[in-house]
């Protein structure tokens, strides 16, 4: 069924009863040409991607939830593309142009908003080192502005300019950057996919691989049996380390918890997004009106997908201080999501060791604005056995050879990122 | 998450900062062991970079910079946050003569 004003209005007509399911829900073949491990925003858009660019239509994307119960389904929903580094520019501007035209692309209202995105800066060294970045970003094609003060009061009045730490001095902006609906990204790739073939098993859990006399991996032992494939790629964020250990990797990845709020929903007051970077602190408002906000990671190794008390203290400190009327609304939930941390804070899409596996991985607290991008260069690299120009950087060996992207500068040290 | 200090006793873990895993050690060649170049960066690759990143209890290297001041080594399990020892780490950082590769 495409999605149409005339699907909805006929349906409007008929009391919403015709609705049919958006994706079928398929038992495993006993062979796929390509299986995509892990049913999150990556894995469906690699799917999407190697049935709809790369002509790969029997392939199979193993969940071991519903799809989306990761942190497709947990994460703040922004989208940017305001990265320095080489490797970082052009993959997530890539993505940028991907999020412009997806809800076309897929026939699926992804809520795409470019309401804009705002770094705040406070002092000049930050104001040079953000003018910087701007630059970097528009000699590569990607929109960018750096604001005063006095411009950013117009838009955001309520901040608070005069705090004797971090006075507001301006900020960089990126006006295509904004948000997007993290779930409906997750059901327009599944939707998109499953209709050119692709099948969605969920509550399939992967219990290890299958491997010929020279250590190819040739299928995946799963919860609902064993199923054989050309080539196994992994997009378990999170889970990554548990995952590559049955194929006996050891990987550049630590598993991390971090945190994100919502309040209860008021009447539109913040038109885009606002990070204060120098308080730990950034905040959105959702399309329903709850404040959307965040901060650091916990900083301990975790795959428990809930945070302690000193983090919920220390973000709304941070919330506090840049916006003291955020005091006056309640907070309605909290919860966590567990990190891919990479000890360079940068992704990796790359093949492994092991023939016939491929990594898609490490995507830190980065992963949401990445989805199509990633999807389409794993797709890439799944289908031609070469990385993709623009992903060409996030290789698995750079730790070896020292050719780290690491945008933060933080070095080895992954709850740093 | 309280972290019991062996000095302070129970604290929140706020007080706490966090290094990570306890059991990467560093690599300490002597200069003429004859180790191959090779071996020598697979040896300091693999503790930099890589991490078991165990699901279950993990040694971990916390400070109570909130407190005493002293590193410490947990056992904790990363899944449900439960604390099984926290103990005092002298000497950690302290880079003691290895055999060669070990």
């Amino acid at each position: 069924m495409k999605y149409s004003i005339f699907s909805l209005a006929k349906a409007a007509l008929s009391g919403h009863q015709g609705w049919t399911r958006a994706w079928r829900d398929p038992a495993p073949k006993s062979h796929y040409d390509v299986i995509i491990i892990g049913g999150g925003g990556h894995g469906l858009a690699t799917a999407y991607f190697l049935a709809n660019e790369y002509g790969i239509r029997n392939v199979a994307v193993l969940e071991k939830g519903w799809i989306g119960s990761g942190n497709a389904g947990r994460n703040t929903t922004i989208i940017r593309s305001n990265y320095g580094l080489p490797g970082n520019t052009g993959f997530y501007e890539l993505s940028m142009k991907l999020w412009e035209r997806m809800e076309q692309d897929l026939n699926y209202n992804a809520m795409v908003s470019q309401r804009g995105i705002i770094n705040l800066y406070h002092s000049d060294a930050q104001r040079d080192a953000f003018a910087r970045r701007g630059n970097t970003m528009r000699i590569n094609g990607i929109d960018a502005e750096l604001l005063d003060a006095v411009q950013i009061r117009k838009e955001l009045p309520f901040l608070n300019y005069d705090s004797p730490r971090f006075p507001i001095m301006g900020g960089l902006l990126q006006r295509r950057g904004g948000t997007a609906r993290h779930d409906a990204v997750v059901w327009g790739y599944a939707r998109a996919a499953d209709q050119r073939g692709v099948d969605i098993i969920q509550n399939c859990e992967v219990t290890g691989f299958v491997r010929d006399q020279n250590g190819k991996v040739t299928g995946v032992e799963t919860s609902r049996g064993k199923i054989s494939a050309g080539k196994v790629g992994m997009a378990v964020a999170g889970s990554t380390s548990k995952v590559a250990a049955m194929a006996g990797m050891k990987l550049p990845i630590e598993s991390h918890v971090l945190q994100a709020f919502v309040t209860e929903a008021i009447k539109p007051l913040i038109p885009g997004v606002v990070t204060f970077g120098a308080g730990h602190f950034y905040i959105s408002q959702s399309d329903k009106g709850g404040l959307v906000f965040g901060g650091d990671l916990d900083g301990y190794n975790s795959y428990a997908q809930r945070g302690n008390m000193p983090v919920v203290e220390d973000v709304c400190e941070g919330g506090m201080a840049v916006m003291p009327m955020i005091g006056r609304v309640r907070m309605l939930r909290q919860w966590g999501g567990i990190m891919d941390m990479s000890m360079d804070g940068t992704p990796i899409i790359d093949k492994t060791p092991v023939d016939g596996l491929y990594l898609n991985a490490g995507w830190c607290y980065g992963g949401f604005k990445a989805t199509p991008a990633s999807g389409l260069v794993f797709a890439h690299l799944l289908a031609r056995d070469e990385p993709h120009p623009e992903a060409a950087r996030f290789r698995l060996d750079r730790f070896r050879r020292g050719a780290m992207i690491d945008e933060k500068g933080q070095g080895a040290q992954p709850n740093l990122h | 998450m309280r972290i019991a200090c062996p000095f302070c006793g129970e604290r929140e873990n706020g007080e706490f900062t966090y290094l990570g895993d306890a059991s990467p050690k560093r690599p300490n060649f002597a200069v003429d062991s004859g180790e191959s170049p090779e071996r020598v960066e697979d040896a300091f690759y693999d503790y930099v970079y890589l991490r078991d990143n165990v699901a279950g209890f993990m040694r971990e290297y916390w400070y109570h910079g909130g407190g005493c001041r002293s590193w410490l080594i947990a056992e904790r399990n990363t899944v449900t946050h439960e604390f099984r020892s926290v103990t005092a780490a002298p000497g950690v950082g302290a880079s003691k003569p290895v055999q060669a590769g070990e």
